[in-house]
């Protein structure tokens, strides 16, 4: 039986190899976890690294998240219009600055043309018989919606889109501001001041939240001592701020700006009052109603005290 | 008629045999439900955000049901040589088409039940009431809609040589459409000729299947669109169904099938 003592002879051989393909596995364990040891650190400190943030969404999308954070913006206002909204093939003149921003104060206006009348009259017999299987009447949610009986509660539909948006991107302070507003207006104010706590902790100091922050302590909560601080506090940052960032914060010095001279005129402190419409007639577009404004504080002071500015 | 009404129910029975539609259907429920679930700022009447994703993964799902299910159809039968003992029956190479598109478009109606009854409710028990008549009309449309697609991609399982082929571009071809179809004209004036009447002679040919999309009017609780512009609608899609089952039946009966 030669195959038979072969078969006895070349066990331990087999055995040995097992062994050692064993003991091959270890040593190849262990090369692993020192190198991952190593390695770890070093990618960490990497600057490429994408791990960044512990936010699976900026992980996965890295900066295009931006793009999808605006996209879902834009889809908030098409909610607030019940759908009727411009594509990108369409007029968009109307549309450039969404209506929800506008009309919350976050943003200025750059709209023009009629926002009814995008579309246009119809251009063949599809477009014409197209046209009743979609929106095609300008709405608002809070003007009663797509079958006009609706309530302003019904506004709370752009909220998903808004939350999404902030998540996306929670750099994007106008998401913040535009939400807080509308909540609000729902009669939200505990969800509006921890949605814009929420972005000052993403976006420290920063003056167009703290404007809002304070506009919700003025109107919602009636505290004008806490609204006047926080007011102060962007103003103040503002004028940390480099001249660049200045000029692109505009709009909310000017809105920080007209808050507190209200906030003064009505606790009859006229002097700060006009002091601070100086400032604000200096860099507002409308001048004259500024002007306006001062000669109606002054009209208001007794003959004999003289405005110290 | 009866013949043609065999060869559907066969269509029908595979459908529920095989595992795409409880896949999708659960797929479906589960996203739904998950998104349902998230708390926005406390306020648990916000609906229509779950009702448009609803809505889209339906339409989807739909698609994927129809295109797949008719475009296996013929080469599965000439694959596995079970059309030869068919057509030896006394059936007509015209009946085996439209048996075959009865039954997948059948199998539709059957599968967007289901979906939109989940949809309903799934809606109902957040804004608790029920637009029976929207809810119908998008349901309806959207299985017209279905019969242009099935017969396309009948059409589609005769020309194209792999069942792959004709899914992929049929995907495609219909995503064109829903995505682009209403905007074609307006690029037209965009463009320098000859590409301007090129534009403008697709857009008047292909099947505008954007009329047959009512998801923005259901979402945001438009009222229903008139009845007598729906039926026009179906006239409108029954028209190019007809058309697309034609040249199948035509093509069929020159077809080798060895």
């Amino acid at each position: 039986m030669p195959g038979h003592d072969e078969i006895t002879l070349d066990r331990p051989k087999a055995s040995r190899r097992t062994h050692m393909a064993q003991y091959s596995l270890l040593l190849l364990l262990a090369v692993c976890f020192s190198l991952a040891t190593d390695l770890t650190t070093w990618y960490q400190n990497w600057r490429g690294n994408r791990a960044e943030s512990a936010n699976l969404m900026a992980v996965a999308m890295g900066d295009a998240r931006r793009l999808f954070a605006n996209h879902f913006f834009v889809k908030a206002d098409a909610y607030f219009h019940s759908g009727f909204y411009p594509s990108i093939y369409d007029n968009l003149q109307s549309y450039k600055t969404p209506h929800i921003a506008e009309d919350s104060g976050a943003m200025r206006g750059r709209n023009s043309g009629d926002e009814t009348t995008f579309l246009g009259p119809p251009r063949n017999w599809i477009d014409r018989f197209g046209r009743q299987f979609f929106p095609s009447v300008h709405t608002h949610l809070t003007e009663g919606g797509a079958n006009g009986e609706e309530k302003e509660s019904a506004v709370r539909e752009i909220l998903p889109w808004m939350k999404l948006s902030s998540e996306l991107d929670p750099k994007r302070v106008e998401t913040y501001s535009v939400t807080a507003y509308w909540l609000r207006r729902m009669g939200k104010p505990n969800e509006a001041e921890d949605f814009l706590r929420e972005g000052l902790r993403e976006n420290p100091g920063n003056p167009q939240l703290l404007f809002d922050l304070g506009r919700l302590y003025s109107e919602s909560r009636n505290d004008p001592i806490r609204a006047r601080n926080l007011w102060e506090a962007g103003l103040s940052n503002l004028q940390k701020a480099t001249e660049e960032q200045r000029d692109q914060n505009k709009f909310v010095t000017e809105q920080l700006l007209a808050a507190l001279a209200k906030l003064e005129q009505k606790a009859n402190h006229s002097n700060r009052a006009l002091s601070l419409l100086e400032r604000l007639k200096a860099i507002s577009p409308n001048p004259e109603a500024i002007e306006q404004w001062i000669n109606d504080i002054n009209k208001e002071l007794p003959p004999h005290s003289t405005p110290s500015l | 008629m009866s013949i043609t009404l065999a060869i559907a129910g066969i269509v029908i029975k595979d459908l529920y045999r095989r595992k795409d539609f409880y896949v999708l259907f659960v797929l479906t429920a589960l996203i739904t439900l998950l998104m349902g679930s998230v708390n926005l700022f406390h306020d648990d009447h916000i609906v229509r955000y779950l009702k448009e994703m609803c809505l889209l993964l339906i339409w989807i799902c739909s698609l994927v049901i129809a295109i797949t299910t008719t475009a296996r159809q013929i080469p599965m039968e000439c694959e596995s040589r079970t059309i030869f003992p068919l057509l030896a029956k006394p059936v007509t190479r015209t009946q085996v088409i439209l048996g075959k598109f009865l039954g997948c478009w059948l199998a539709c109606a059957v599968t967007l039940l289901v979906f939109y009854l989940f949809f309903g409710v799934a809606a109902m028990s957040k804004e608790h009431h029920w637009p029976l008549a929207n809810y119908f009309q998008a349901m309806t449309l959207h299985w017209i809609m279905l019969g242009v697609v099935v017969s396309m991609a009948l059409l589609g399982s005769l020309v194209f040589s792999a069942a792959s082929a004709n899914t992929t571009i049929c995907f495609v071809g219909v995503a064109f459409i829903l995505l682009l179809g209403r905007h074609l004209d307006k690029v037209a004036v965009q463009v320098p000729q000859p590409a301007s009447s090129a534009l403008q002679a697709l857009f008047f040919t292909i099947p505008h299947l954007e009329f047959f999309d009512l998801r923005d009017l259901v979402v945001h609780d438009w009222p229903p669109v008139r009845w007598f512009v729906c039926l026009e609608a179906i006239a409108y899609a029954a028209a190019y169904a007809a058309f697309f089952l034609l040249a199948a039946c035509l093509l069929f009966r020159r077809k080798a099938l060895n």
